[in-house]
């Protein structure tokens, strides 16, 4: 069963190659052809760039809290600053990081190529995005310039009202509402791409699960970011016109704020750790070198979550106050969500078996993520659950457990894509020995940096306190040495990718052996990615596939 | 309900002790969770290690690439979880449903929260007292045990949330309404309150002692709790505290630093303003910073969070022993912003 | 514009095999027919967006009404419906020549396609125009969002600023400098030109039309509330006024109850001094409305409603005009109107929000 009817010819010698001369990165020179470029896989690069300076800054931030909490007072930075500091690591996190993260600079670089077609639907919006992304960030550094933004990353009324005239509030908010729309326009175009440009053969149970996940959260990003932009804009309203919606002294009402916000943040987080799974997908098959365990129940829990993700915000809530039928239904809706979620991580370890696991980078962080997702998902419960949330709501108990699933979720996993499709993007081979390394180190470093969090929470210790009682010290410390080895397996892979691009061998058309229309172009892809519309096949069937020592990656056999 | 090795694991990890009626269902179904947790997550990781190894690429091995489905084990992995989450989600509910309905008869107890301090007003008018813990002062908030007690709280600015872990309980204190709250405690101690919702500045300060007493002591801290005290200066000293002036204000070698200019050896001396021009601080300087604070900030405190005025919320009988206090002060050394 | 066509189109030939792209298809599509379901797609999913955008202020709306219904009764008198009808009846109408543009574009009928998006852009203009007065005529009574609301005294007195004058100087701008082109493109004879500068400047000269009629309308009433004023207003029922006097009215008679008066100027109050909310006052009907927390708070929502509708249009108005710029050089035609049909659906969205917001906010009493 051949997968591509017609082969990327090279135009010059009309060969089909495997690493070109010819490729996208070398197609047309110049800042300007990349600046204004509509091509999607340069467009998913500067995305990459951008959203890795963006988590290295939040990043930055993170090590600095963790430093300060060694000491349980008399610490080295005032509280002042302290709050300040969490609330930008929060920001920078959520809305430049991980948000765009996987379907920005990864989803914009595979979506078209996985597809097999030239482009997505409006090229010159996904610039446009990406220019907003931008944008996003100069106001969020203004913010930082500033100085003075100690609302958390959450905003919420009425201190986000009264804090610190002088704009960083303003600069912040702003930059959420235009992070917001770069976010939807991503969203708008990849809904429209694989809605209207799957090319003939290529019905929706033959697409790759990356591509129902990065269409699920496309779904919530459209939907639910517009509630997020008018929401800051109401706050903005707030601070410059005095509106009163939010605000009690005028008769406003601040657990409105709450639901507004939430409505968007909820679901934020399915857009967060939607496409991971995707991407876990993507590995586990490949990498196990057989067909995922229960394609349709996968294809069919992405929308499942990214619809019941829109029914549960109140969740975040349920101490400030709300109706009592109210809060037990945000409850009970909030366990719908999570057997979805269950289910696929049964339908991972059932792709493993039987099947022929390769040990390298990727998988390594694959097997990361099932293991970090897990505890993540798992330590929701008593959180949905509504005795028990009252005394875990807004204590560490709850930061380890969404640093479990964004990081230990979101994050491994964006790192194992990149490792995966790095051979793909670049034209290079990394060292998959240091890459290995890496990944045992970022696993060992987070669950020694979340794992007391989750003693520290149950214990009593509240969330974002600059100062603590001293019998929590211990705890921190070794939250902190975490950290810090956390932070060295992070910098350890990208020093990996560093490197890869100056001394790394060329790579192979298809190193890890995958069926997907993205491993039939050359590595890197042409411009164009196919010369006509490529006929599918089935994206998991690995029977025709193996490898071919001498162009160290995999051929199909016929 | 005991599990197994419960007492020995309970002074490293999960709760302190509990000391309120809500505690055993709370533990108990926290430790529920746990083991169902433990019972899911360490099959899943043996299952995920043992394939990784017998199923690793080697030579001469090559593994299937079918076994892509199995109808009855996937129903029983999505039935088996669903019947469990309806259990959780069900002990939950009628766990909250028995903390957010409030009984009759109850100790009724108002609960006023600003940045950064609590304060507590009793049924016979009294207000709390304050207990030096460290370099800080904290209110303590007294109750009879084994009696139910009823909070009434509300906010004079911003979100705020009291929680008293060794209790189990929690509640947000939303400025513009009233949030109700009760339990009951089931041993005698003191036990830590924290202020659990973001307020600002120094919102980690925001602490608290809860004091449980048996009846006769308790009605003994009540009756102390009426008075403040006569001597002037006393009584300053007490309402410094108690009115949250020491959470942003340094005055001898007690409460904070910053952000709010320090009252040691000011009295009578000139003072600079932000407009430029100088005050003498004296009555009518104390007087007019307590009701109108933003007419005359102090240099380099403007960009500061602004103090809110107290006008309406105290008697001049109450700034009399301010003004002394403030008095008291004045050989004392200025402590740096 | 140039440098992106060229990096899209510099490539190799020989990749393109047997496909021609005639300039108006995309290159990355394989059709007309997938370029056009895409972009109406793509409109479809935007303006969806659009919908839960609003939706939260709507929200806000429906939260507000619900605690505090006496508010939304006191606040509609100062909403002039004869003017919010006219508006309402402009977009409609407006609505009518955008689909019209449509069926022109795919039928080639450039003239009447250029005419009718002249229209949809008149009456857009003509729709600010009346807003404007509406806005500058509520600065004038001090009705103000939030925290700036002046409380209001019986006589409608017209103390402050309306601003009208600053409202109007980019309209002013854009319409002379429309003018300007206009006689340029006569000058040097460019069919281009004309189809572009005669819209542009007809629309500008609709602004100044809505601003007239809207001072009209406003004098009217402005002249209807004197006679009135000259009566004692409590419990008289005058049934050649319309319904918002009967507002007032009732208002009064709320304000009457709580504090003993006869009518809104006696409440003692000027309109700078600070009007404190009582938390108490808050769960007792008739309470005191004419302040911050409560007016003002109705006029928060109607200028973030109205005033971010209002944005929409101008937005609509500048792709408008990109469109007469595409369609004076012809480059509609069966195979390819996309473009018009597209922006047609996105006018009537913003047409079908003001149909909600119109009795939402004016035709409350």
């Amino acid at each position: 069963m051949s997968v591509v009817d017609r082969p990327i010819v090279a135009p010059s010698t009309g060969e089909v190659q495997d690493s070109p001369e010819h490729h996208f990165l070398n197609h047309t020179h110049g800042f300007l052809s990349w600046a204004l470029t509509l091509d999607h896989k340069r467009i998913g690069l500067m995305y990459l760039v951008g959203v890795m300076s963006s988590f290295a800054l939040g990043g930055f931030f993170a090590l600095v809290l963790r430093l300060h909490l060694w000491n349980f007072k008399d610490s080295w930075l005032t509280n002042q600053t302290y709050n300040q500091v969490f609330t930008l690591h929060g920001a920078i996190m959520v809305f430049l990081f991980i948000i765009p993260s996987i379907p920005a600079a990864l989803g914009n670089f595979l979506l078209p190529v996985m597809l097999g077609t030239k482009d997505v639907a409006f090229p010159r919006l996904n610039l446009g995005s990406f220019y907003l992304w931008l944008t996003g960030l100069v106001l969020f550094l203004t913010a930082l310039s500033i100085t003075g933004l100690d609302t958390g990353w959450t905003f919420y009324t009425p201190y986000s009202i009264e804090t610190q005239k002088g704009g960083a509030v303003l600069a912040a908010t702003f930059g959420v509402f235009v992070l917001g729309f770069s976010s939807i326009f991503t969203g708008l175009n990849f809904i429209v791409t694989i809605n209207t440009m799957r090319p003939p053969g290529m019905t929706w149970f033959r697409m790759p699960l990356f591509l129902w996940a990065t269409y699920a959260t496309s779904i919530i990003q459209v939907l639910a970011t517009p509630v997020l932009g008018i929401t800051v804009l109401l706050l903005a309203a707030e601070r410059m016109l005095g509106i009163g919606i939010f605000d009690p002294k005028l008769n406003g009402d601040p657990v409105t704020f709450q639901h507004f916000f939430w409505f968007y943040s909820h679901p934020a987080v399915y857009i967060m750790i939607l496409p991971a799974m995707g991407i876990i997908s993507e590995l586990m098959s490949v990498h196990c070198h057989k067909g995922i365990f229960g394609y349709r129940m996968i294809a069919y829990s992405s929308i499942a979550i990214a619809l019941f993700g829109f029914l549960v915000w109140g969740h975040h809530m349920f101490t400030s106050g709300m109706a009592d039928v109210t809060t037990i239904v945000f409850s009970a809706l909030t366990f719908t969500v999570s057997i979805p979620s269950a289910i696929k991580v049964f339908n991972w370890l059932g792709t493993m078996y039987q099947g022929t696991v390769s040990l390298n980078t990727p998988m390594l962080y694959a097997l990361a993520f099932i293991f970090l997702f897990t505890i993540g998902g798992l330590t929701g419960l008593p959180l949905g659950a509504l005795a028990t949330d009252m005394h875990f709501h807004d204590t560490y108990f709850v930061v380890a457990h969404f640093h479990y699933v964004m990081m230990g979720g979101t994050l491994v996993a964006f790192l194992g894509g990149v490792f995966h499709w790095w051979p793909k993007m670049t034209g290079k081979m990394f060292n998959d020995t240091w890459g290995m390394v890496s990944a045992a180190i970022v696993f060992v470093g987070f669950n020694l940096t979340f794992l007391p969090q989750f003693v520290l929470g149950s214990r009593g210790m509240p969330r974002r306190y600059a100062t603590y009682l001293e019998e929590f010290q211990d705890l921190h410390r070794l939250s902190t040495i975490g950290s810090l080895l956390l932070g060295s397996g992070l910098v350890i892979a990208l020093i990996v990718l560093m490197h890869s691009l100056f001394y790394g061998r060329k790579a192979p058309r298809n190193p890890w052996g995958g069926a997907t229309l993205e491993w039939e172009c050359s590595s890197p892809p042409p411009h164009d990615n196919f010369s006509s519309a490529p006929t599918v096949g089935d994206p998991y069937d690995f029977s025709g596939i193996e490898y071919d020592a001498k162009q160290g990656g995999y051929v199909k056999k016929a | 309900m005991q599990f197994p090795l419960a007492d020995k694991v309970q002074a490293f990890a999960w709760f302190p002790d509990g000391a309120s009626s809500f505690a055993p269902q709370v533990d108990w179904l926290f430790t529920f969770i746990l083991w169902v947790c433990i019972l899911f997550f360490v099959p899943m990781m043996a299952a995920m290690v043992y394939f990784m190894w017998v199923y690793r690429e080697r030579p001469g091995y090559r593994g299937s690439t079918e076994a892509l489905h199995n109808t009855p084990l996937e129903i029983t992995w999505t039935v088996i979880p669903t019947a469990i989450a309806v259990y959780i989600f069900w002990e939950g509910a009628i766990g909250y449903l028995d903390m957010a309905r409030i009984p009759k008869g109850t100790v009724d107890v108002n609960v006023t929260a600003k940045k950064w301090v609590w304060a507590f007003k009793y049924e016979n008018g009294g207000e709390n007292s304050f207990e030096k813990v460290g370099n800080a002062d904290m209110p303590v908030l007294v109750l009879p045990v084994n009696r139910d007690i009823k909070l009434i709280m509300r906010s004079e600015d911003v979100l705020h949330s009291f929680y008293i872990p060794s209790f189990r309980v929690k509640r947000d204190v939303v400025p513009g309404r009233y949030n109700y709250m009760w339990f009951r405690p089931t041993k005698t101690g003191t036990f830590d309150l924290f202020c659990t919702e973001y307020c600002g500045d120094n919102h980690s300060n925001m602490l608290g002692k809860v004091q449980v007493l048996e009846e006769e002591e308790y009605k003994l801290a009540l009756e102390k709790a009426v008075q403040e005290p006569e001597d002037p200066l006393e009584r300053g000293k007490l309402l410094y505290k108690r009115l949250g002036c020491s959470t942003c204000h340094n005055a001898g070698s007690e409460g904070a630093s910053g952000p709010g200019p320090s009252y040691n050896g000011s009295w009578g001396k000139e003072v600079p303003l932000e407009t430029g021009a100088k005050e003498i601080f004296d009555e009518n300087y104390v007087r007019n910073s307590i009701l109108n604070p933003q007419s005359q900030a102090r240099k380099g405190y403007g960009a500061a969070s602004p103090m809110n005025s107290y006008a309406g919320r105290i008697k001049d009988v109450q700034i009399d022993a301010l003004i002394e206090f403030m008095k008291s002060l004045q050989n004392e050394a200025p402590r740096a912003k | 514009m140039t440098a992106i066509q060229d990096s899209a189109l510099t490539h190799d030939d020989a990749l393109h095999g047997h496909h021609e792209h005639p300039e108006w298809l995309a290159h990355h599509f394989d059709d007309a027919e997938q370029q056009y379901d895409a972009g109406k797609f793509g409109m479809w999913m935007f303006l969806v967006t659009e919908v839960l955008f609003f939706s939260g202020m709507f929200c806000a709306y429906a939260l507000l009404r619900n605690r505090n219904p006496e508010v939304f009764e006191y606040c509609s008198q100062f909403l002039n419906e004869k003017l919010g009808a006219i508006n309402t009846g402009v977009l409609l109408f407006s609505s009518l020549t955008m689909a019209w543009a449509v069926r022109s574009a795919q039928l080639r009928e450039y003239r009447l396609l250029i005419v009718m998006l002249g229209a949809t852009l008149g009456c857009a203009a003509m729709f600010l125009g009346v807003k404007a007065v509406e806005y500058s005529h509520k600065w004038e009574l001090g009705l103000l969002p939030g925290k700036f609301y002046v409380a209001q005294l019986g006589g409608h007195s017209l103390e402050h600023q309306g601003y009208l004058e600053y409202l109007c100087i980019v309209p002013l701008i854009l319409t002379v400098s429309f003018f300007v082109y206009w006689i340029y493109s006569l000058v040097t004879k460019s069919s281009f030109h004309q189809q572009v500068a005669g819209p542009l400047f007809v629309a500008g000269l609709c602004f100044f039309g809505g601003v007239g009629l809207g001072q009209m309308l406003e004098a009217q009433e402005a002249a209807a509330h004197e006679s009135h004023a000259g009566h004692e207003h409590a419990g008289h029922a005058h049934t050649e006024h319309t319904d918002h006097a009967h507002g007032s009215e009732s208002a009064t008679e709320a304000t009457a109850s709580l504090a003993g008066t006869a009518s809104i100027s006696e409440t003692g109050l000027g309109p700078s001094e600070d009007v404190k909310v009582m938390k108490e006052a808050l769960t007792t009907p008739n309470v005191d409305v004419n302040q911050k927390g409560m007016a003002g708070l109705f006029f928060s929502i109607y200028y973030c409603m109205t005033g971010i509708h209002a944005i929409h249009i101008i937005g609509g108005m500048v792709v408008i005009t990109w469109l007469i710029t595409k369609a004076a050089r012809r480059e509609f035609h069966e195979k390819y109107f996309g473009p018009v049909d597209n922006v047609g659906l996105y006018w009537h969205l913003v047409d079908f929000i003001w149909i909600y917001l119109f009795p939402l906010l004016y035709l409350i009493t």
